[in-house]
């Protein structure tokens, strides 16, 4: 764009002239005239407006610029918002582990201080922790989902944490049994808001009516209540704050869930000084506070290790201890056969190494089909190009045809073929080449993925080759057999070069789309013609591992790029063609 | 993306607006989510079509997109645009969707009507609600099939599990499910692991290693399927000798395309099939779904759907009332898979254990297999 405003630029831009102008500024020059239009002949030229005509011209540009511009962004932001966007995000997955330390926040910090490598158990706090979380997540819904998370790592989690929801209930319960028993007020809700809340929130907490479609007064705390009864007020606050936002409810009216309890009965045999309290309820907190010390207990850790034998040992922590930053390497490790443990990253068992032998694979058998693409296309491409237009358009559509037909119905085709009991088979039987009884496998193995990904992908590979090869003056061929060429050296030193553009495009776009075709490998692959991309598939859609399948894309994207950037040193992309 | 949201406000509003004026708060669209092919259609026939009767102003579209669910109602609850009312899935996906927080959980004594002899829905599907968000219509099995003009001459056809793994007496290929479930227990099984023990020994890695050695035997004569019309097209066209697949698949091999094929039984897998309701639906699109999953999952429509395939209905009182095939006209009791004289030897799969152990042997199944 700029381009076009070049001469504009050097016949009246004052500066611009300077320089070509140094060494003949004595001599009278064609451009002396416009020079002189500047009054004092060093001050910037002036547009018609009186602005410096640098600064009008910039401006005019710029607007030029902003409109090209306009006029793209509809298709710039379609790619950015369908394609660009979704691809980043899905990307981002391979390295995002918020869910350990959004779902147990407490516990999280409660296991920094525990050394994972020594094999001792975590300390009473981190039970403490994981109680409190686990109670929390549990009536959010999320602690099923933070288990399936972690059964990626470690088989198990999943139940283990299921049941850990239910198990927990159970836990705290002792405690508001005991609690209820000594005293009914304690079942009340009532009760509760009374001795936690301020006076001003409960004036506002009972006024509030559900249907007024605002949520609940948000809890404030009565005064002193929390250096009184911490632990209390912590559990009360993220009662109060659940039934508020989660079930739209008054916390006021509503019975606390088991974990209040238990911290009320932490707090009060914790030394917590009830006498100085004043407050309303101060006779039923003096009666709870005497008799809190002589009710049946149990430690956090202890009710864990009941609920499942599984939280008594040491692996279960270790992978949230290891899996609790934000972002992980995780799935990384994974998707090259490694695994992270205390010790650091470790390579699988070989057992489960199964990424490194499939991203392998596909690298071979992409190579494989492309080379099949170019030594089976290249001859058609070259009848295409040296057919009368007629002919040549007839045939074309012959190589266009399988376009037109469904990936699925081509794929199965080959399966009626290839089978042992499909048509090659019965014709070799037939004509007596093969015994019925050991009628050749071509199928559900590697030689049917590249027969069929050969026959899927071969359009891609002509039509490049055709357009470079029309291109190509038969001519040439002529003057060099008229110069003595053999026809081997006509072709070879003058006629493939000229080609070789056409074989780049091809290669490239067949291997690119060979590298993550899944359809035809999952159909006609069996066991040994597989792609990477039918395990990438299978995370997404099967086993939910997101995260994998998005490491192992990121992965595969960066083969991709790493090998578009080999070619460009290589052979480079200038001498790629297209048409 | 605001004007995507004004007209989806908008339209939802009209939707809405529509709905309250012919019937209570209730949608009047619905969007069912089920597997395509024969077994949608038997849905078809057996629910929507008779539901729609009685409400004319209904229309219920078809998404065949339950092999996919999973994924996609995942990917929808992320973009907060849930157009699934109701989705057909097997239990263990059914299991995953709820751990997840993607399926609803729901009270069978609400939502469910009772049997007509007045036993409480939750009695009458017994221990077949196996998760909080799963509401079962049948019982399907994974089962075997053999080509009976393949049988080697002067010996019994196969009708024991292990006859899959003798391929002495029994030569010629097999083709098994690319995936471990029900594959290791038939593998630890013929093993001589005893059919109690199986879990518990599969837990083990050692009991891994010996169900994929015993595997191993036979696994140059396996074809392995994805899809559940493979083994059916590989026993038509005289593929394999023998090969495991969902009992209705054989069933319309053998009785409907009339192919030289019979039904081994033995050892077969149950499963289960049936609806979730998807998280998060607003008021009066949850109001429809539940009117019509009460109509569709009663005691009638259960085992009228029993007419057009040959699952069984996953109520206990649903049995009897199991009649002739709508087209055939063949009675369908013997074609179940909860028939007594099919279920002699049966496994119920092991939902919550495969839960904990699917991605950790998956691994290890697909590590031998690309071996």
């Amino acid at each position: 764009m700029s381009a076009s405003f070049t001469p504009f630029v050097l016949t009246f831009d004052n500066k611009n002239n300077g320089d070509d102008m140094s060494n003949a500024s004595e001599a009278p020059t064609p451009d002396d005239g416009l020079n002189l239009t500047d009054n004092e002949n060093t001050g910037p030229v002036l547009a018609a407006d009186g602005t410096p005509l640098k600064r009008s011209l910039g401006r005019a540009l710029r607007r030029q610029k902003l409109r090209a511009l306009m006029l793209i962004a509809p298709l710039l932001i379609f790619v950015l918002l369908t394609f660009i966007a979704p691809i980043a995000d899905m990307l981002f997955r391979s390295v995002e582990n918020q869910i350990v330390s959004e779902t147990l926040p407490r516990t999280v910090v409660a296991l920094d201080d525990w050394d994972s490598t020594t094999g001792e158990l975590p300390s009473e706090a981190v039970y403490e922790a994981a109680y409190y979380d686990i109670f929390i997540a549990a009536e959010r819904k999320l602690h099923t989902r933070l288990g399936s998370r972690l059964n990626y790592e470690l088989t198990g989690a999943s139940s283990l944490f299921r049941k850990s929801g239910r198990g927990l209930d159970d836990l705290g319960e002792v405690y508001q049994d005991q609690f209820e028993d000594l005293n009914e007020a304690w079942e009340d809700g009532e009760t509760w808001a009374l001795l936690m809340g301020s006076g001003d929130w409960q004036d506002k907490a009972y006024a509030w009516e559900k249907s007024s479609g605002d949520l609940a007064p948000k809890l404030e705390l009565r005064e002193g209540i929390e250096e009184l009864l911490p632990k209390t007020a912590a559990a009360y606050s993220s009662f109060a704050n659940f039934v508020r936002v989660d079930d739209g409810d008054n916390p006021a009216t509503e019975d606390p869930w088991s974990p209040v309890y238990t911290a009320f009965w932490q707090d009060l045999t914790g030394g917590a000084t009830v006498a100085s309290y004043s407050g309303p309820e101060a006779e039923l907190l003096m009666e709870a506070a005497n008799a809190a010390g002589g009710f049946e207990s149990t430690t956090f850790s202890e009710g864990f290790a009941g609920i499942d034998k599984d939280w008594a040992s040491t692996p279960i922590w270790q992978t949230i201890k290891t899996y609790s930053p934000k972002y992980t390497s995780g799935y990384f490790l994974n998707s090259v056969d490694m695994q992270k443990t205390p010790d650091g990253p470790e390579l699988r068992d070989a057992n489960e190494r199964i990424y490194g032998i499939l991203f392998k694979r596909t690298m071979f058998m992409s190579m494989v089909i492309t080379i099949s693409c170019i030594m089976l296309g290249y001859p058609v491409a070259w009848i295409l190009a040296n057919l009368p237009a007629r002919t040549a358009n007839l045939l074309m559509i012959l190589v266009l045809l399988p376009f037109w037909t469904s990936l699925l119905v081509r794929t199965s085709a080959w399966k009626v073929m290839l089978q042992q009991q499909g048509v090659i088979n019965d014709v070799l039987v037939w004509l007596g080449l093969v015994g019925d009884g050991d009628r050749l496998v071509m199928i559900n193995n590697q030689f049917g993925t590249i027969v069929a990904m050969t026959h899927i992908l071969l359009p891609f590979m002509i039509l490049p080759l055709y357009s470079v090869m029309q291109t190509i003056p038969p001519t040439y061929l002529r003057a060099a057999k008229s110069l003595g060429a053999t026809n081997w050296t006509a072709f070879w030193r003058v006629y493939f070069p000229q080609s070789v553009p056409g074989i780049g495009a091809g290669s490239i776009l067949v291997f690119i789309l060979s590298i993550g075709y899944y359809i035809t490998p999952e159909i006609v692959g069996g066991t040994t013609g597989t792609f990477i991309s039918n395990r990438i598939a299978y995370h997404i859609s099967s086993s939910l591992n997101w995260g994998l399948a998005a490491a192992l894309g990121t992965i595969l994207l960066a083969v991709v790029m790493i090998l578009y950037w080999a070619y460009d040193k290589i052979v480079g992309i200038d001498n790629v063609k297209l048409g | 993306m605001k004007l995507t949201k004004t007209l989806l406000a908008t339209s939802a509003l009209t939707v809405a607006a529509g709905a309250a004026f012919a019937e209570s708060h209730m949608a009047s669209e619905m969007t069912l989510v089920s597997w395509g092919g024969a077994y949608q259609n038997s849905q078809q026939k057996a629910y929507s079509e008779p539901y729609m009767e009685m409400h004319p102003d209904v229309s219920i579209v078809w998404d065949e997109s339950s092999n996919e669910a999973v994924a996609k109602l995942r990917a929808m609850n992320e973009a907060g645009n849930v157009t699934w009312d109701l989705v057909d899935v097997t239990a263990g996906d059914a299991i995953r969707l709820c751990d997840e927080g993607l399926a609803m959980e729901y009270d069978p004594e609400e939502l469910l009507a009772a049997a007509p002899d007045g036993t409480s829905a939750e009695d009458d599907f017994g221990d077949l609600l196996v998760s909080d968000c799963f509401i079962p219509q049948i019982v399907y099995s994974t089962t075997f099939g053999y080509r009976t003009d393949m049988v080697p001459e002067g010996v019994e056809p196969p009708n024991d599990i292990c006859d899959v793994f003798d391929l002495e007496t029994y030569p010629g290929k097999r083709s098994l499910e690319k995936r471990p479930i029900n594959t290791m227990e038939w593998a630890l099984l013929c093993d001589g692991v005893a059919k109690d023990d199986i879990y518990d020994v599969l837990e083990t890695d050692e009991g891994q290693d010996q169900a994929l050695a015993k595997l191993d035997t036979i696994k140059d004569q396996v074809i392995w399927w994805s899809a559940g019309a493979d083994t059916p097209q590989l026993l038509a066209d005289g593929e394999i000798f023998m090969g495991s697949t969902y009992n209705g698949r054989l069933f319309s091999v053998i009785e409907e395309q009339d192919q030289p094929v019979a039904m081994m039984w033995d050892a077969q897998v149950y499963d289960l099939d049936g609806w979730i309701i998807p998280a998060g639906l607003p008021e009066e699109r949850l109001a429809r779904v539940k009117d019509f999953l009460k109509f569709a999952t009663d005691t009638q429509r259960l085992a009228d759907q029993a007419k057009y395939i040959s699952y069984g209905p996953a109520r206990a009182s649903s049995a009897p009332l199991v009649g002739q095939h709508a087209e055939l006209g063949i009675d369908m009791a013997p074609h179940m898979p909860t028939d007594p004289a099919n279920s002699e030897n049966t496994f119920l799969q092991n939902y919550s254990w495969w839960a904990d152990y699917r991605d950790d042997i998956d691994a290890k199944f697909q590590a031998w297999l690309a071996q």
